[in-house]
C-alpha cells in the first residue's frame, strides 16, 4: 500500500517530453503554475486541463499512473475543500444548525480542488519525464545567478536529486519493518485515526536510524569516488537548447497567452 | 575482443611481476589503526586496535582476497587503502603515494576504486549510465570521454544492455556490478571490494566473483578482494588471513587451505572439497593437502582408486 506513492518518482520512457531539456520543463511547470493562479473563470481551467492532457498524452505516461500520484495529497486536497465549502460567506444555500453553505463557497471548493489538481498532476508530470540528475542540472544552471549570493546551489541541487532516489528505497524499508513488526503482534490497520497514527510511532526509530546508516554509507561511497562538490565537475549529459526546446517554449508562450485571453471572456 | 595468445602474455607479465623489479602497487608497513572510544567528558575509556602492525605488499596485476570473521579488522584495512581512514601509526603507500598526504587524496582514490557491501548505499543516480557516469563527472573528465568509458566499463561487466534501466528494478548482483563498472569508468589500477558479495544471494555471488575476475584477468586491475566466503578466494593468487588486527597466515590459496586445523582455530572453515579431503586423508586415504576443486578432488581420488 505504501509502496503505490508515485509522486516524484522518474517513470522511464521514450517521447519528446522526455528528451526536452530540463531547463525547459521547470521554467514551463513554474509558469504553468503561475497561470493557475491567473486564471479567473472555467474557460481558464478548461483551456489548462486541455492542455494537461495534451501533454499527458505526448509524455507516454499511463494516465493511471499519474492519477496515484493524488493518492498521497487526498488529506491536503479534502481539507482545502472542507474550508472553503464552509468558511465562505455569501448567498447561503444550505443551512443547517451552525453549517452555512454559501454559493461563493461551492464555487471556490470547486475551484480550489480543480486548481490543486491541475497543479499536482502538472508537477508530477514534471517527475515522471526528468531523471533526478537532469533535474539537479537544470536546476542548478537555472539557479546559477544565486550562487554569486553565496548560495550553495550545486549542493542543494545534489541533495534534492539523492533525495529522490532514495524515496523508493526508504518505503521499501517502511514497508520491511511494519511487515517486522507486524509480525510480533503489532496493529496498523484497525482503530481509528488517532489509533493508527500512534500505532506508526514505533516505525519512525528504526527508519530514521537505517535512515542516518544509509546517508552515511552513501556519503563514503560518494567520497570513493572522489565527490569534492562542484568545483571542477564535468557533465556526462551537459545541457543544450535544441530546436525542439525552442518549440516548446512557444508553445507555452500560447498557452500563457490563452490563459491571459480567459481572464477577459 | 582478447584471443588466447593475449592471456598468455598476460599471464607471463604475471610471472614477471613476482620479480622485485616491478611496481608495487600497494604497500603498507607497520600499520596500526586504533578506535578510541571516550565517555561524555572526553576522556579515553577504551582503545581498540583494529589493524595491529600489519605490513603487506600487493604487486601490480595480482589478485589478492583477504579472509578474515567479524571484527578481525579486514574493513578497516580496506578503507585505509582508500585513504578514508588514515594510519594511527605506520603508513600506507597506494601506488607510491603516502595515504597520509592531504593533497594527493583525490589520486589515491582515483587509483584505487572502492566497491562496498550495500549495493542500494553505494549507488546515487537514478539510470544506470548516470551512475556509472558520476565518478569521471567528479573527476572532471571531458564529456566524450565519459561516454566512452560508461559504455567501456559497462561492457566490461556486462551490463550494457541495462544502460538505461533504473538500479532499483535490478537484482543484487547486478546492481554491485554497476557498482563495479562506476568504479571502473574512473579507470583505477585497483579494486578494493569490501565483502562485495556478503548482501547477494549465491547466483549474485557467483556473478559478482565473474566479473571480478574477468576484470583482473582480461583488464589487468589489481584486486583487492575482502570476503568471508572461502569460495571465492580459490582463484586468488594470494590469500591474507587476519584475525584480531594481526595477519596471521599468507600465501597461496593451496598453501592457506592445506591448514586446516589452523584455519580452523581463527574460526573460520575450508571449501567442502578441501574439508571432505582433509577428513579423508586423516581417515587414512592419500590425499595430497590443499585440494580446491571438485575436479581436482575426484582426479585425486581417482589416482588413488588406482
Amino acid at each position: 500500500m505504501i509502496r503505490d506513492i508515485t509522486i516524484g518518482q522518474y517513470y522511464p520512457s521514450d517521447s519528446v517530453l522526455h528528451r526536452l531539456d530540463p531547463r525547459v520543463k521547470l521554467s514551463g511547470t513554474f509558469l504553468y503554475i503561475v497561470c493557475l493562479f491567473l486564471v479567473k473563470n472555467w474557460w481558464g481551467y478548461l483551456a489548462a486541463a486541455v492542455c494537461l492532457a495534451a501533454v499527458i498524452k505526448l509524455s507516454k505516461v499511463p494516465f493511471g499512473y499519474i492519477v496515484k500520484g493524488l493518492k498521497a495529497v487526498i488529506i491536503l486536497l479534502l481539507f482545502t475543500v472542507m474550508f472553503n465549502l464552509f468558511l465562505t460567506s455569501g448567498t447561503p444555500v444550505f443551512e443547517w444548525k451552525f453549517i452555512r453553505v454559501t454559493k461563493e463557497g461551492i464555487d471556490l471548493a470547486a475551484a480550489m480542488a480543480v486548481r490543486l489538481i491541475l497543479l499536482i498532476l502538472g508537477s508530477s508530470l514534471m517527475t515522471f519525464t526528468t531523471t533526478p540528475n537532469q533535474l539537479t542540472d537544470g536546476l542548478e544552471s537555472l539557479l546559477r545567478p544565486l550562487n554569486k549570493l553565496h548560495v550553495p546551489v550545486h549542493e542543494v541541487a545534489m541533495m534534492m536529486s539523492i533525495a529522490l532516489r532514495f524515496i523508493p528505497i526508504l518505503l521499501e524499508e517502511t514497508d520491511k519493518i511494519m511487515k517486522a513488526q507486524q509480525a510480533r503482534g503489532a496493529d496498523f490497520e484497525t482503530g481509528g485515526l488517532i489509533q493508527r497514527a500512534k500505532a506508526m510511532v514505533p516505525l519512525l526509530v528504526p527508519l530514521f536510524i537505517s535512515a542516518f546508516r544509509r546517508a552515511g554509507d552513501l556519503a563514503m561511497a560518494m567520497e570513493a569516488r572522489c565527490y569534492h562538490g562542484g568545483k571542477g565537475r564535468t557533465k556526462m549529459k551537459p545541457l543544450h537548447y535544441k530546436k525542439r526546446d525552442g518549440v516548446a517554449w512557444l508553445v507555452l508562450a500560447m498557452f500563457l497567452a490563452v490563459v491571459v485571453v480567459t481572464r477577459k471572456l | 575482443m582478447y584471443c588466447k595468445s593475449d592471456f598468455r602474455v598476460l599471464g607471463r607479465k604475471k610471472q614477471f611481476a613476482g620479480k622485485d623489479t616491478i611496481e608495487k602497487m600497494v604497500r603498507s608497513e607497520n600499520l596500526i589503526f586504533e578506535y578510541i572510544r571516550r565517555d561524555e567528558e572526553g576522556n579515553v575509556e577504551s582503545i581498540t586496535k583494529a589493524l595491529d602492525d600489519v605490513s603487506i605488499t600487493i604487486s601490480k596485476g595480482d589478485f589478492v582476497a583477504i579472509l578474515g570473521h567479524n571484527g578481525s579488522g579486514k574493513s578497516t584495512l580496506a578503507k585505509h587503502m582508500n585513504a578514508l581512514l588514515v594510519p594511527t601509526e605506520g603508513t600506507l603507500f597506494v601506488d607510491g603515494m603516502d595515504t597520509k598526504d592531504e593533497e594527493k587524496i583525490w589520486e589515491i582514490r582515483q587509483a584505487a576504486g572502492m566497491v562496498f557491501q550495500n549495493p542500494d548505499n553505494q549507488i546515487i543516480a537514478t539510470v544506470v549510465e548516470e551512475d556509472v557516469g558520476f565518478g569521471p563527472e567528479n573527476l572532471g573528465v571531458p564529456t566524450k570521454e565519459i561516454w566512452e568509458r560508461v559504455e567501456k566499463s559497462l561492457r566490461a561487466v556486462g551490463m550494457y544492455e541495462y544502460r538505461k534501466h533504473s538500479p532499483n528494478k535490478l537484482s543484487g548482483g547486478q546492481k554491485q556490478r554497476v557498482a563495479i563498472a562506476g568504479i571502473m569508468a574512473m579507470k583505477p589500477q585497483c579494486i578494493v571490494l569490501d565483502e562485495p558479495t556478503a548482501m547477494l544471494d549465491p547466483n549474485g555471488r557467483k556473478e559478482v566473483v565473474r566479473t571480478v575476475r574477468e576484470l583482473n584477468q582480461k583488464e589487468g586491475v589489481t584486486v583487492l578482494l575482502i570476503t568471508h566466503y572461502m569460495e571465492e578466494v580459490i582463484y586468488a593468487d594470494k590469500v591474507i588471513v587476519m584475525d584480531d588486527g594481526k595477519i596471521v597466515m599468507q600465501g597461496t590459496p593451496r598453501e592457506i587451505f592445506a591448514q586446516v586445523e589452523k584455519l580452523k582455530s581463527y574460526r573460520m572453515d575450508v571449501p567442502q572439497v578441501t574439508e571432505l579431503a582433509y577428513k579423508l586423508k586423516q581417515a587414512g586415504m592419500p590425499l595430497p593437502d590443499g585440494i580446491l576443486s571438485i575436479e581436482e578432488f575426484v582426479e585425486a581420488v581417482q589416482a588413488c582408486a588406482k
